[in-house]
């Protein structure tokens, strides 16, 4: 697990900076890293484990991450908790384009990484075919302990920025990219190979 | 007062403690839930004592796998520099954790216990070709224990008998020991001995005598206790 330090471990100290000194963008990084509400959108049986995730035995609220917001113009996180069929698929990216940005998308589960073991025509292999995904949390269902791994890795991404990079060099996810036409609503997505 | 009214049960609750008087959280960046014995977590390829790699190559595995999420392919054994004991080795092993549903059919039908489970469940990946461990990442290392990858939360420990609990039926890949119930040997551990009822009908008989001596032991004691009692 990538996080040095931090502020669970060593509080304000373990800022690079305290808040008197520290330059604006970290502080911005830092409170959006640990204010960011997951949309209540739970697709299949990792729900389950997401909602055990936000009960008081692991108990999301450490993390800020209580709230389940049904709206999503108020979330800053999607976790794709589940199979995505082809017929939900334009409504999580409805759901996703009405997220409010800087928006992230956990992939949470092998159903909605890659399709899993539901090989087949009804699923979508890989959510990151509709949305661009952050980070991938595999099982199935994963444990809370593992969202929470993945989420504490977004943490820890949005902390360093490594998130924005990431998209740009590395190309991760399937090398697909969703874009919104300028000045066009809701329905106008095109969709493309890099 | 009728916002107040609804916070009753909250504000009444506010300062009490649970019910059972513990704190019930797991704060786990810090510290892990204990995990149950039998967890299905990323998988290990062990290796024999002497350090040759315990998987053939036969494909198994990735036949059985529901998710077709594990890709092997075998070739024959280099003639002066032999991987694997036999003919054949595993050359490619690779599984896809984007697709791996943790199952443990693989462990199942590997013939010579190459492939276990270990109890590592923490993990998750920012890229798609992280997903994929190759032979490389699966393999233990020199000592028998896994090999931590920079985006897996292993704790101290937690790397020890990786393949524990996996079921003892296997000839540990020796002639001499066909048709015996028994662990095969492992780099790091050698030979476990079998647990209690794996060793044979005879192992069995002798269990089910010592549990009901036990279970007559605990009712007498149970008795015992009621007439303190009364």
């Amino acid at each position: 697990m990538p996080r040095d330090g931090g502020f669970l471990e060593e509080g304000i100290g373990g800022l690079s900076h305290n808040f008197l000194t520290g330059k604006l963008e970290d502080i911005v990084r830092w409170s959006r890293a640990r204010s960011s509400w997951p949309a209540q959108f739970g697709l299949a049986c990792c729900a389950i484990e997401m909602m055990a995730a936000g009960g008081p035995h692991y108990d999301l609220a450490r993390y800020g991450m209580e709230v389940f917001r049904a709206s999503p113009r108020q979330a800053d996180v999607m976790i794709v908790a589940g199979r995505v069929s082809q017929k939900m698929a334009p409504v999580l990216r409805q759901i996703y384009d009405q997220m409010l940005d800087p928006k992230w998308v956990i992939s949470m589960g092998v159903c909605a990484s890659s399709g899993g073991m539901f090989n087949n025509y009804a699923i979508v292999q890989g959510v990151d075919q509709i949305v661009p995904v952050d980070v991938y949390a595999p099982g199935c269902p994963p444990g809370p302990e593992t969202l929470m791994h993945a989420i504490l890795t977004m943490h820890h991404q949005i902390e360093t920025g490594e998130l924005l990079r990431r998209r740009e060099t590395t190309g991760a996810g399937a090398g697909i990219t969703v874009e919104q036409l300028d000045g066009q609503a809701d329905t106008s997505v095109a969709l493309g190979r890099r | 007062m009728g916002v107040l009214d609804g916070f009753a049960v909250t504000f009444g609750k506010l300062f009490k403690r649970s019910a059972s008087g513990t704190t019930v959280t797991t704060n786990y960046p810090d510290e892990k839930r204990p995990k149950a014995l039998r967890l299905h977590g990323r998988h290990v390829l062990n290796k024999y004592e002497d350090g040759m790699e315990k998987c053939i190559g036969c494909e198994l595995c990735a036949g059985v796998c529901p998710a077709r999420c594990i890709y092997v392919r075998g070739a024959d054994n280099p003639v002066d520099e032999s991987v694997s004991p036999g003919e054949r080795y595993g050359y490619v092993y690779e599984i896809n954790y984007l697709r791996c549903i943790h199952c443990d059919l693989c462990v199942e039908a590997c013939p010579t216990e190459a492939i276990t489970e270990s109890k590592l469940f923490e993990f998750s990946f920012t890229n798609r070709a992280d997903a994929i461990y190759t032979k490389d990442e699966l393999l233990v290392d020199d000592d028998g224990r896994p090999r931590h990858l920079p985006w897996e939360d292993w704790r101290p420990g937690e790397d020890e008998n990786t393949s524990a609990w996996m079921r003892a039926t296997s000839p540990s890949g020796d002639v001499q020991h066909t048709g015996r119930v028994e662990w095969s040997a492992e780099l790091g551990y050698g030979v476990r001995t079998a647990e209690r009822g794996q060793r044979g009908e005879a192992d069995d008989a002798a269990f089910a005598a010592e549990q009901a001596a036990l279970a007559a032991a605990h009712a007498d004691h149970g008795h015992d206790e009621n007439d303190g009692h009364h």
